[in-house]
């Protein structure tokens, strides 16, 4: 395209003007007011009820996860906030619980169990079924040598004194039923919580 | 109606245009810092981070508690420690969450030269909208409280935003909903104010004579306010402006050189119109152009040939 040295001038000068005019507030302003307020980001996701896993304190929290539970969706956590019907928090979280999010997500979280043998030196990944397996055996060992039916006065007392157990104390009513019935029926004594730590 | 949201405008940076006013009967919202309360626990901070999607680095400790040092664009509040030695010779450990105040004169908002970067809802949220920010950083000059920090990776402002989109569907800010010691509470301003009073009566008659509220005149009052128990010192608490002004610069530069400059600009303009209609084009000679072909034909002419 042909163009004299007058005329670049002008068309850059008539393209100065129309965008001084649109930085001067003549242009559309409706498109940012539109585009103003971040989108609330959880209006879709799915919100789960659970108990906060640091302190005994045993917080209420919400856990929001993207996807609304489609066949084809998968979830994935996306935030995390204090429940407000919850009695012991009423909503609030310390900063720990605050920050759950990045412990869900954090590349060191521990996924499977992972095992150490005597004399080993490293741990390695296990299944469960090892993992519980093992554990099984070893506290039946140690059970079939120190279990005591009876006292020295001949009376039956059925203790178990050389394994304990240390359960959660962030458990719902249910959980702590069932970990109360499963160690108290081995025979035993030697159980506390996280909530005396 | 459909440009008109949750929130409305009532002020917008860098513009001409009134902001649609019809539905603005809003009730102003606040947030109430009880510093008394307030253990420094740092769950607003993380609450903060964690809604609006910030992570800053992990620096290093620098002797404080506090942590970071600074606000920063992935920092948008932070708590700032004070040890304060009082009259009777006992310390005091002042602990006051920093951030930005909301200002309902927003110095950041009068400041700013980009057209709707910056703009006031009409329940007092003063938010940046970061899209139309150009990072000229005239927002930290105009702001009194030293708030707003631009990003050195996109070269935008970022500060507190009030958790406006909370807000905009009827939820209180994340740090409020975290505070574990009930130190930082929402509401409307009037029923922020009479929880204020009513602590204030309180503190008064655990021997903090001067306690009182926060709520600066000087910038109209703000949407974020404190319960101080030195309320005459605010300075204590870790530089809080005792009379937080807005620069007078930004008053000069937007209220009497912006116009005259923009005057200069429409009397060159005028001058030029008047001056072509007077004096007419600079009209261009046969001679002119034919010396002008001749110099470029020379010089051509005389160009060496070109080696590479």
């Amino acid at each position: 395209m042909a163009m004299t040295r007058r005329e670049f001038i002008k068309f850059t000068g008539l393209g100065l003007a129309a965008s001084s005019l649109g930085m001067l507030g003549f242009g559309a302003s409706g498109e940012a007011q539109a585009a103003a307020v971040r989108p609330f980001k959880l209006t879709h996701a799915t919100e789960t009820r659970n108990t906060c896993t640091y302190c005994s304190v045993a917080c209420g929290i919400l856990i929001y996860s993207m996807g609304d539970r489609a066949k084809n969706a998968r979830s994935n956590i996306i935030h995390i906030e204090g429940d407000p019907d919850h009695p012991v928090n009423r909503g609030t979280l310390c900063p720990k619980g605050s920050a759950l999010l990045d412990i869900v997500h954090a590349p060191t979280r521990l996924k499977a169990p992972r095992y150490r043998p005597p004399g080993g030196t490293e741990f390695k990944e296990v299944s469960w079924d090892f993992a519980l397996d093992r554990i099984a055996t070893l506290m039946k060992e140690d059970r079939d040598k120190h279990f005591i039916a009876k006292n020295a006065a001949g009376t039956t007392v059925n203790r178990w004194t050389s394994t304990g157990m240390l359960a959660a104390s962030a458990s719902s009513n249910e959980t702590a039923y069932l970990t109360w019935k499963v160690a108290r029926s081995l025979g035993m004594v030697v159980f506390d919580n996280q909530a005396r730590v | 109606m459909s440009d008109l949201q949750s929130q409305d405008y009532v002020r917008r940076s860098a513009s001409t245009m009134t902001p649609p006013m019809a539905r603005s009967h809003e009730d102003q919202v606040a947030k109430l810092i009880d510093v008394s309360r307030c253990i420094g626990c740092k769950a607003c901070q993380s609450a903060c981070m964690e809604w609006n999607d910030l992570r800053q680095d992990i620096g290093h400790f620098e002797g404080s508690y506090e942590n970071p040092m600074d606000l920063s664009p992935n920092v948008w509040t932070l708590m700032k420690f004070a040890e304060y030695e009082n009259e009777q010779g006992n310390l005091e450990w002042l602990i006051r969450k920093d951030g930005c105040m909301h200002c309902e004169d927003p110095g950041c908002l009068k400041a700013c030269p980009a057209p709707g970067a910056i703009v006031q809802y009409a329940n007092g949220i003063v938010d940046f909208i970061s899209d139309k920010c150009i990072g000229c950083g005239y927002c930290e000059k105009g702001c009194p409280f030293n708030i707003p920090r631009i990003s050195k990776k996109d070269h935008k402002s970022y500060k507190c935003t009030l958790c406006s989109d909370r807000v905009a569907v009827g939820m209180e800010p994340a740090c409020v909903k975290a505070c574990p010691t009930g130190a930082i509470m929402f509401g409307s301003k009037a029923d922020m104010k009479h929880q204020a009073a009513e602590r204030i009566v309180d503190l008064k008659s655990r021997g903090f004579e001067n306690a009182g509220l926060y709520d600066p005149q000087e910038v109209g009052g703000t949407h974020v306010m404190y319960v101080l128990h030195h309320a005459d010192k605010p300075s204590l608490y870790s530089g809080l402006p005792d009379k937080p002004r807005i620069s007078p610069m930004v008053g000069a530069w937007k209220g009497v050189i912006k116009p005259l400059a923009l005057m200069g600009i429409a009397l060159a303009a005028l001058g030029g119109f008047f001056h072509w209609i007077t004096a007419g084009p600079n009209e261009v000679t046969e001679a002119d152009e034919e010396e002008g072909e001749r110099v470029l034909r020379e010089g051509a002419a005389h160009e060496p040939e070109k080696t590479s």
